[in-house]
């Protein structure tokens, strides 16, 4: 207590947390955040215990979530990994929602609760209202409510369909969820001809009234000509889940709506899985920008840093390739180090910075940190600002794997004429297109058997992983009909891979 | 203003129902899961949760994925020996095929062969009962934790006020008092004398008896100031639950260890002794159990040989039974022990021995058992044994015999025995 007299607005620095201590952090802390010019959503702070942390952590960080085995499957597994001690539990988990909801947990020391408002609650919240990916592609101010429709909608089918049939509707959707996203977002139509629209839509309203699928009448020999040319769809869709939702013949309207939560679930996760790097290294940066601002300005008391640093360390440390716990590059410490790298390059520039980034070094480095955090994903912002420095120091090299090789070959390391390939490699690594397979709906056999064909485009010459006639089985009982799934090569030719074959309609309908 | 929420006492158990889910979606396989545990355990410990594992390929979730194979070309951190152009041998197979690339995913997924995860107690009991097929009401009156009552232990130092110790705490009070007071107590004796005997010489208005009198009232104020009572002395009658003592009962497991009885049919005869122990641990507060295993002698050994020791030739059942009679005599004839008896057989006897066996049943065990349960575990026809035991059916309530083939016939032996207690 004495110390606080000395220094009149220093903070706690207790070990234990209480409210009033979290309340007096958070002030601190968002004054600083203020002061950088960080742009956010209000914060709402919620405490809750490990087992809590654990629930959130198994419905895939969601405060609420539908029902289903899986995440069951999760919680324990998370669970065992937390009572065996082999993993700690997430420090975090903040939800990109509008108030952005971040979780502390009861069982961390006030040190590591600055720390988490710092990271989740000012850094992701900034990144979630700025970056371009979460504001074409998620809505958070809808978010928690229509979780909870979902939820209440899923249930109200269980209890009218079966849980069973549910269940069977929710594991074929989670197979191709990966493959249930929009990746690119249709133009938008000219206001002009907006009116125009409006007429089309109503002619389009009656149109979709005759279901091309269910068609009866009798069809002439000259037309079927013509039509055997066209597909359906015209073009090549990539959502698979959209496809379904929109034209699988046999649906029901609820499986349908089912059908549609999925997707749309999928889709507000999109951009959290395109943006991992960025935003983790944000948030770092920031928490670590934020705790060091208000050291210097006399607030937190040495032993409070000492303990944030530990943890701060721990997180960026990236383990070399031939350590036993190397899985990977770190996105902590690539993210946090090019942001630090970002700030260096505005502040203090070097010739050979100079050269590689022109149009940067020497700026207002917050002018150039909020240009970059709102306009890429992890892809684009390695392509753009990973420095050869930064290459240097983590000793980045590209080793290719080539199965006609008998051996692996380094590509390109660290020097003068590798750190352009580097750069790429690593960029493409987060290229979510190539690290999911391109997958696409080709055609529907309309007058014959609707059975479907999708479209595998291999990428490098990878072939799919054997789980693939399972996620088949899935597509086949959400389609009813016949899938097939070609191999479509770069010279034009297709082979047939897989096929599930469903024959005719079930006896039951 | 930021918003603190404490969620803390809301909700626990968010994921209690998708556990469920997860439960009922791999009942098969826990099932398995459950009756190797169930091989491996003692039956006297049937009453806690279980750490089962299920192989981990039944319940993964399928994606579209790249497999292994095509190019790969991925980013290390850390060289310290590399240059462009260099080439690297492959990575053993078993090491993680692919080296680099795939190779990681694949690596960690190739390790867990099996998914490991903790039952708690009702979870395995249910699954355990299924396995019988148990009426629903029994398994009520099974899974249910006997009743306790509460009873008085000591004193405690913390507690609710309603339950202090007001004779306790003011002992203890006292006792702080004097201990913390006899310094200044001894202080004081000696002040009081050395007064006294000032007094006397120097008379009243000296200064130095002034300065004494001042003294002692410092010295007694400091007295006065240590507390009556503190929280420190408070004492609690403290009260603990124990579960209700009913009575003590004795189980004689007796089982044939012949050739002819394979592993099979003695785990079907374990779960058979399982339930009637699980029973008794619902009605008794001590058991003890008996094995007694035989082929043409019995010998009475511990659990771990009774199901375990592998023995061959042939089969005098009446040598358990003698051997039985002989121990309840011993140990159990006093009238303070309740004794159950459970055989397992496959019917298989010497011819003439039978005939002497229900005799030893009838007129020696029957009248002393308050239930005696037989099981012949054969797919075909009831054997001698089974005709023998037949005759007695009729004369003795609290016998009761079943043919089975699995464990979900077994129920019907002990339907009397739960009758009884459930109604």
């Amino acid at each position: 207590m004495n110390q606080v007299e000395s220094t009149p607005r220093a903070l706690p620095e207790t070990s234990e947390w209480s409210f009033e201590a979290i309340d007096r952090y958070h002030e601190e802390i968002a004054r600083v955040a203020n002061r950088y010019g960080l742009d956010t959503y209000p914060v709402q702070i919620e405490l809750i215990t490990s087992e809590q942390m654990m629930d959130a952590y198994a419905s895939v960080g969601m405060p609420v979530n539908y029902h289903h085995w899986s995440f069951g499957k999760h919680f324990l597994a998370t669970e065992r990994g937390y009572r065996r001690g082999q993993m700690g539990l997430a420090y975090e988990i903040v939800i990109n929602s509008n108030p952005c909801i971040a979780y502390l947990m009861e069982e961390n020391t006030l040190t590591m609760q600055a720390l988490v408002i710092a990271h989740a609650a000012y850094g992701h919240n900034s990144f979630f209202k700025g970056n371009y990916l979460f504001q074409q592609w998620t809505n958070a101010d809808a978010i928690i409510d229509y979780l909870l429709f979902a939820r209440n909608y899923i249930a109200s089918c269980e209890e009218r369909y079966g849980e069973e049939a549910v269940e069977l509707l929710l594991d074929s959707c989670h197979a191709l969820m990966n493959l249930g996203v929009d990746r690119y977002r249709r133009p938008q139509k000219l206001s002009l001809a907006k009116e125009k629209m409006r007429q089309r839509e109503r002619e389009e309203y009656l149109q979709s009234q005759v279901n091309e699928l269910w068609r009866t009448l009798p069809h002439h020999e000259h037309r079927h000509d013509r039509d055997a040319q066209t597909r359906f769809p015209s073009e090549p869709e990539e959502n698979l889940l959209y496809f379904i939702e929109k034209h699988a013949p046999l649906l029901e309207p609820w499986q349908r709506e089912i059908v549609r939560i999925v997707r749309k679930v999928a889709q507000y996760f999109f951009p959290q899985r395109q943006t991992q790097v960025m935003n983790e290294g944000w948030a770092t940066f920031w928490h670590y920008t934020i705790i060091n601002t208000l050291y210097d300005e006399g607030l937190l008391s040495d032993s409070f840093m000492l303990e944030f640093l530990q943890h701060h360390t721990n997180v960026v440390y990236q383990p070399p390739y031939n350590a036993r716990w190397y899985s990977g590059i770190n996105p902590y410490a690539l993210g946090f180090a090019m942001w630090q790298d970002i700030k260096r390059i505005c502040e203090a520039p070097t010739d050979e910075d100079r050269y590689w980034f022109p149009d940067i070094a020497g700026t207002d480095w917050q002018d150039t940190f909020d240009f970059a955090m709102r306009s890429f994903k992890d892809e684009s912002f390695i392509a753009q600002y990973l420095s050869p420095k930064l290459m240097r120091e983590f000793g980045f090299f590209s080793v290719i794997d080539d199965e006609t090789m008998p051996k692996l070959g380094v590509t390109a390391i660290h020097d003068e004429s590798g750190y352009r390939k580097i750069r790429e490699t690593l960029s493409e690594q987060y290229n979510l297109a190539s690290r999911e397979p391109n997958i696409q709906v080709w055609n529907v056999d309309l007058r014959g058997d609707r059975s479907i064909t999708l479209r595998h485009q291999p990428y490098r010459g990878r072939p799919l992983a054997e789980s693939s006639n399972e996620v088949m089985k899935h597509f086949a009982r959400l389609w009813g009909f016949t899938v097939r799934l070609e191999r479509f090569d770069d010279d034009g030719s297709s082979e047939l891979l897989l096929e599930t074959r469903i024959e005719k309609r079930r006896a039951d309908t | 203003m930021v918003r603190i929420i404490d969620r803390r006492f809301d909700s626990k158990n968010k994921s209690a129902v998708n556990r469920q889910r997860f439960l009922r979606r791999f009942r098969k396989q826990i099932r398995r899961a459950v009756g190797e545990a169930i091989a491996g355990r003692s039956i006297r410990d049937l009453d806690h949760g279980e750490k089962i594992s299920i192989p981990a390929r039944d319940l993964n979730e399928p994606q579209f994925d790249h497999g292994r194979g095509g190019i790969w070309e991925k980013v290390f951190a850390g060289n310290d020996q590399f240059k462009a152009g260099d080439s690297i041998a492959r990575r053993p197979p078993s090491d993680g095929g692919g080296g680099s690339g795939g190779g990681q995913a694949s690596n960690e997924g190739e390790g867990e062969d099996d998914f490991a995860f903790q039952l708690s107690r009702e979870e395995f009991l249910d699954v355990f009962f299924e396995d019988l097929a148990l009426p629903n009401l029994v398994r009520t009156q099974l899974a249910r934790i006997t009743d306790f009552k509460s009873q008085r232990a000591g004193f405690s130092t913390d507690g609710s006020p309603s339950n202090i110790n007001i004779v306790r705490s003011m002992r203890s009070a006292l006792g702080r008092r004097l201990a913390l007071g006899s310094p200044f107590s001894s202080r004081l004796r000696d002040l009081q004398a050395e007064l006294e005997e000032k007094t006397a010489t120097l008379g009243e208005d000296h200064d130095e008896v002034r300065a004494l009198r001042e003294e002692i009232a410092r010295v007694r104020a400091k007295i006065e100031a240590i507390p009556f009572i503190d929280s420190f002395d408070l004492r609690y009658n403290n009260r603990i639950v124990v579960p209700k003592p009913i009575t003590q009962a004795v189980m004689f497991c007796l089982m044939d260890v012949s050739g002819s009885m394979d592993e099979q049919k003695k785990a079907t005869a374990k779960r058979f002794f399982m339930l009637l122990y699980l029973f008794l641990t619902r009605n008794y507060e001590h058991i003890d159990v008996v094995f007694i295993r035989h082929h043409t002698k019995a010998r009475e050994v511990d659990e771990e040989d009774f199901f375990h020791s592998r023995e061959s030739g042939g089969t005098v059942v009446s040598s358990a039974l003698t051997m039985m009679r002989d121990i309840i005599h011993e140990r159990y004839a006093g009238g303070g022990w309740n004794i159950y008896g459970a055989q397992a057989s496959d019917g298989d006897n010497w011819d003439n021995d039978s005939p002497v066996c229900r005799e030893l049943l009838g007129e020696h065990i029957l009248p002393w058992c308050r239930h005696f349960a037989y099981i012949e575990i054969t797919p075909g026809e009831p054997q001698n044994l089974w005709r023998e035991y037949e005759k007695l059916l009729p004369a003795h309530p609290n016998f009761a015999m079943q043919n089975i083939e699995d464990p979900s016939q077994i129920y019907p032996v002990f339907r009397e025995l739960f009758r009884k207690t459930v109604v």
